[in-house]
């Protein structure tokens, strides 16, 4: 089950690393000398004001940007060398796609799929079956055919956690899911996302400036600060540690 | 019907089909990435390229395609520089390509004839050597974008996830402009210089107001393409017109169409 090297004693492996990471536009630095682990089953809320460098840590983390210093281990491995893609589930700020692209929240979906994995490699049926799994899982099989642009702010936001959850990944990092929709939405989204945390084997880490929602899961005080960045931490051990599960399939079943 | 069995119709027509499938379909990736200026901006550059060809006596496609490559290259590295300002890339490499073309014409008065079919366009001029580059362009523009078609979708509706799910997004980029500066070149002697970009940028218009799925996104495209470029073609043989504009003002009537049909559906 473990494809990479040397599992942690105890099963509780590293999946995130960062080494005394530095960063910087330009001559304005944005992260100086960061070190902090992500443990598997760990949820991460990540909290700063704007500009206190959540996304430019995210993108670091996913390899979209180099360090200037340090280093980052994804799975125990360098991230700009770490191939496991289809392990890492990623649900972007929901304002960052045009509204009129035209693509069915099915294609959308699917195309959690296309990563390096399958590079030159066709749709099988087993795909499809995974796709319509991960619409059922969210509660979107009835929009599937709708243009992604139809949908409502929480709806898109089902459906892009569905792209996400679709390779059935161990590390889910979310950045600000939940800006521009509205408060009780916000309230199920983040319980479906606790939901998870508790019953899967899933690290999580999630940007957000909604401090309290945060909290409200997460404690009361950060258990790191970096900067304008805090660090808010919990652990799960709800169900067995290191327990293989099927995501799509278990979240199915318990409806 | 004599123009059917006129043999520089025929090539006409076969030119057409041809660059009326992969026009619209580089147009539409490069509109959904906010690029859809980048076909004015490698035709332009592929005019000063042409200009140059006829200077030394190359074949002036190929001198064209050279550049559009060069120029695309060029685009690709000022937009990951002003990542948030795409279009500035885009009017920098543009105006440089009328710089140089500008100077290669008055350096050359006596071809000016031969560059104004490249700048309007004369599609009843097509040689062998014409309808073969464009027929290979076809092929290649085709089986890369059918090989590709997963990734090229993802690159499209959100870069970041793509990166994130490590694909080689710099390589896909450049393929992108690649197969772009190749269908311009093949294009520029059909639809002229100045009017390329309608091409690239018309279909993928209705299509983004008609479609509902990217699956159908990429039919509408050709389709489209292929109506104006055929029925563009023809008017323009029988009312002697010139076919390169005709051509165009068929893709802007389809965009019409395409709007009040969008919201005829609206309505329903």
């Amino acid at each position: 089950m473990c494809a990479w090297a040397a599992p942690e004693p105890g099963c509780h492996r590293q999946i995130v690393t960062l080494d005394d990471v530095s960063f910087s536009f330009g001559t304005k630095p944005v992260l100086s000398n960061l070190s902090f682990h992500i443990q598997e089953r760990d949820f991460v809320g990540l909290i700063g004001s704007n500009g206190a460098g959540k996304t430019t840590l995210l993108q670091l983390i996913v390899g979209l940007l180099k360090p200037d210093s340090g280093r980052i281990e994804l799975f125990g491995m360098p991230a700009d060398r770490f191939k496991e893609r289809d392990l890492i589930g990623y649900v972007p700020q929901r304002s960052n796609f045009n509204p009129l692209f035209p693509a069915t929240v099915r294609e959308v979906v699917m195309s959690g799929l296309f990563g390096r994995r399958k590079l030159f490699r066709r749709v099988t049926r087993q795909d499809t079956i995974q796709c319509e799994d991960a619409l059922r899982t969210m509660h979107i099989e009835d929009l599937a055919d709708k243009r992604i642009g139809e949908l409502s702010g929480g709806q898109q936001q089902r459906v892009f956690l569905a792209r996400a959850l679709i390779s059935n990944p161990q590390l889910l990092i979310l950045d600000e899911p939940m800006a521009g929709i509205d408060a009780e939405t916000q309230e199920n989204f983040f319980h479906l996302i606790r939901h998870m945390h508790q019953k899967h084997n899933i690290t999580f880490l999630m940007v957000s400036h909604d401090i309290e929602m945060m909290r409200s899961y997460l404690g009361q005080e950060p258990k790191e600060r970096s900067g304008k960045l805090s660090f808010y931490i919990r652990h799960s051990h709800d169900i067995e540690d290191c327990e293989e599960t099927d995501l799509l399939h278990t979240l199915r079943k318990e409806g | 019907m004599d123009l059917l069995t006129a043999e520089f119709f025929q090539r006409a027509l076969i030119g057409g089909v041809l660059i009326a499938v992969t026009a619209p379909l580089m147009g539409l990736f490069l509109v959904l990435r906010r690029l859809a200026m980048i076909g004015d901006t490698l035709s332009h550059v592929s005019i000063a390229g042409v200009a140059l060809g006829f200077l030394l006596g190359v074949y002036p496609v190929l001198v064209g395609l050279v550049f559009a490559i060069a120029a695309s290259f060029g685009i690709e590295k000022l937009r990951r520089t002003y990542r948030t300002y795409a279009e500035l890339s885009i009017a920098i490499i543009m105006s440089g390509g009328i710089a140089l073309a500008s100077i290669f014409f008055t350096l050359g008065m006596g071809f000016n004839l031969n560059v104004t079919s490249y700048l309007f366009g004369s599609i009843y001029t097509l040689d062998n050597t014409d309808l073969v580059v464009i027929a290979v362009v076809t092929v290649i523009v085709l089986g890369v974008v059918l090989l590709h078609r997963k990734e090229l979708f993802l690159l499209a509706f959100d870069e970041d996830a793509a990166a994130v799910g490590g694909l080689p997004v710099r390589y896909l980029n450049i393929m992108i402009s690649i197969l772009t500066a190749l269908v311009i070149s093949a294009a520029i002697k059909i639809v002229g210089a100045l009017l390329i970009s309608a091409l690239l940028t018309v279909p993928a218009a209705c299509s983004l107001a008609l479609s509902r799925s990217f699956r159908q996104a990429i039919l509408i495209v050709v389709i489209v393409g292929e109506l104006a470029v055929i029925a563009g073609l023809w008017i323009a043989g029988v009312w002697n017109l010139a076919p390169g504009g005709t051509v165009v003002l068929l893709l802007i009537v389809l965009l019409i169409v395409s709007l009040t049909a969008r919201t005829r559906f609206r309505r329903v």
